[in-house]
C-alpha cells in the first residue's frame, strides 16, 4: 500500500504527494501528519502537490482540512506546487482554500516560510543577505 | 407513386437542354445586379452541369424525392456552389436564385409539352414545384451552414485573440481584458493565465478591465473565480481599470471585492506590483 512520507527538514515538515491521492490516503496523511507535527514541534508544514493532477471535492476538503489542522497545531503551512487544472476545478468546486497559504513552488514556499517562522534567524539572515546581495 | 410527372420531367428536361439553359442563363444574368461578382462563363458552365446532373436524377422514375441516393451528385454539385458563394460573399437570395430562376423556363416547357392535358399539366406542375423547392431549399440550407462555419471560425480566432497574456515585468503578468466576459471566454482567459503563471513564475498578475463594457453579477463572479483560481497557485492579483461606472454597478450589486486589490488604473496596479514582489526601491534607483 502506498503511504506518503512526511521528510522532516530542520523544523519544517516536508509533505510531497507523488502518488494518486485517493480518499484513505488522504485520512492516512491527516493522522500521520498531525502526529508528526505534535511529537516534532515543527513551525512549519510545506505539502507540494506538484504531481496531482486530479482533485475531486473531498480531496479538495482534505487539503484545506490538514493545512486548518496544522495551523491549529501552530505550524504554518504552505501549500505549493498546485497545477492550473486543480485549481480551476477547486474554484469550480467552490472550495478556495480560504487561509491556506500558497506558493508556486517548493523554492518559493520554503522562502515563504521561513520569512514566516521568526524563530530561525539563521536562515532569515541568509536569505536578507542572499536579498541584499541580488539587488546591488 | 408512378404518375405521369415521373415520365414527363426526365422527358422535358432531356428535349428541351439547350433551351432551357438558354433561357435559365437569361432569368438568371437578370437576377444578379450589374458588377455582380460572377462570371458568365463560370455560371454557364455550372448550369449545364446541373440541368445534365438532374436529367440524368429523374430518369429513373423517382423526381421529388431529392434525398434519394439517385439524386447524390445533384446533391453535391448544389452543395459546393452554395458553400462557394456562401464564402465568396453572396446574398442568400442570390445564391437561391440559381435555383427558383429555373421554374420560368421550365414550366413554360411543361405547358407547352402538356397541351391540352389540363389533369396531366396540373399533376406534372406540382411534381416540377415540388422538386425545385425542394432544391432551393436545400442550397439554402448549405449556404446557411457554410456560414455559420464561417462565423464559428471568427469566434474562435476572437477568443484567441482578445485574450493575450503579457509579462510587464520580472515575476508581473498584465492581463487586458477587452470586451464582453462571457463563461467560455473567462475559461479561456483563466486557462491562459495560469498557465503563463507556470511558464514565468510570476508572484503577481494584473487584471486590467478597461476595455470590459460592462460588469455584471456574473461577469464579476468570472473575475473573483479567476483571482482565487491564480491564488491557490501561488500568484497575487490585482484587478485594475475599474471606471467609475463600474465601481458604482459593483457597490450596487453587492459584490465583496474585499479581498481582492484593486486599483484605478494600470499604472497604480503596476507601481504596486512592483512593491510587491520587491522591485519598487531598484526601479526607482535606476531611473
Amino acid at each position: 500500500m502506498d503511504r506518503i512520507p512526511i521528510l522532516k527538514l530542520r523544523d519544517l515538515l516536508l509533505v510531497s504527494i507523488q502518488v494518486d491521492m485517493h480518499d484513505r490516503l488522504a485520512l492516512q496523511l491527516q493522522d500521520e501528519l498531525t502526529a508528526r507535527i505534535s511529537e516534532t514541534g515543527a513551525r512549519g508544514v510545506l505539502i507540494d502537490i506538484s504531481a496531482l493532477d486530479i482533485v475531486d471535492s473531498f480531496i479538495g476538503r482534505m487539503i484545506a482540512n490538514i493545512a486548518a489542522m496544522a495551523r491549529v497545531l501552530d505550524a504554518e503551512t504552505v501549500v505549493v506546487g498546485m497545477r492550473p487544472a486543480v485549481a480551476i476545478t477547486l474554484v469550480e468546486l467552490g472550495l478556495t482554500l480560504p487561509g491556506v497559504r500558497t506558493a508556486l513552488n517548493v523554492d518559493r514556499g520554503m522562502a515563504l516560510l521561513e520569512a514566516k517562522t521568526s524563530s530561525m534567524p539563521e536562515p532569515t539572515t541568509d536569505l536578507n543577505d542572499a536579498d541584499a546581495s541580488h539587488a546591488d | 407513386m408512378s404518375s405521369v410527372s415521373d415520365v414527363a420531367i426526365p422527358h422535358i428536361l432531356k428535349t428541351y437542354q439547350a433551351e432551357l439553359l438558354d433561357e435559365w442563363m437569361r432569368e438568371q444574368m437578370a437576377s444578379f445586379r450589374s458588377g455582380s461578382k460572377i462570371k458568365e462563363a463560370e455560371l454557364r458552365g455550372q448550369s449545364t452541369e446541373f440541368l445534365s446532373l438532374l436529367q440524368q436524377a429523374t430518369q429513373s422514375g423517382n423526381v421529388t424525392d431529392i434525398h434519394a441516393p439517385t439524386f447524390g451528385r445533384v446533391r453535391d454539385l448544389l452543395g459546393d456552389l452554395s458553400r462557394s458563394r456562401g464564402i465568396q460573399g453572396f446574398s442568400p437570395l442570390e445564391t437561391a436564385a440559381f435555383i427558383f430562376s429555373l421554374k420560368r423556363p421550365l414550366f413554360a416547357r411543361i405547358r407547352r409539352e402538356m397541351a391540352g392535358d389540363a389533369d396531366g399539366l396540373a399533376v406534372v406542375t406540382w411534381s416540377a414545384t415540388e422538386l425545385l423547392d425542394k432544391l432551393g431549399l436545400f442550397t439554402t440550407e448549405i449556404y446557411q451552414k457554410s456560414r455559420e462555419q464561417v462565423i464559428a471560425r471568427q469566434q474562435e480566432e476572437l477568443l484567441e485573440l482578445s485574450t493575450p497574456v503579457v509579462k510587464l515585468w520580472d515575476g508581473i503578468l498584465a492581463l487586458p481584458m477587452i470586451g464582453t466576459l462571457d463563461s467560455a471566454r473567462t475559461q479561456v482567459v483563466m486557462e491562459s493565465l495560469l498557465q503563463r503563471i507556470v511558464e514565468t513564475e510570476a508572484e503577481v498578475a494584473i487584471i486590467d478591465i478597461t476595455g470590459v463594457p460592462t460588469v455584471d453579477t456574473l461577469t464579476a463572479q468570472h473575475l473573483l473565480k479567476t483571482v482565487t483560481a491564480a491564488r491557490l497557485m501561488g500568484a497575487d492579483c490585482i484587478i485594475s481599470g475599474i471606471r467609475p461606472q463600474i465601481a458604482q454597478t459593483i457597490v450596487h450589486l453587492g459584490v465583496d471585492l474585499t479581498d481582492v486589490t484593486t486599483k484605478a488604473t494600470l499604472a497604480d496596479a503596476f507601481r504596486k506590483a512592483l512593491e510587491m514582489t520587491g522591485q519598487g526601491p531598484k526601479l526607482r534607483a535606476r531611473s
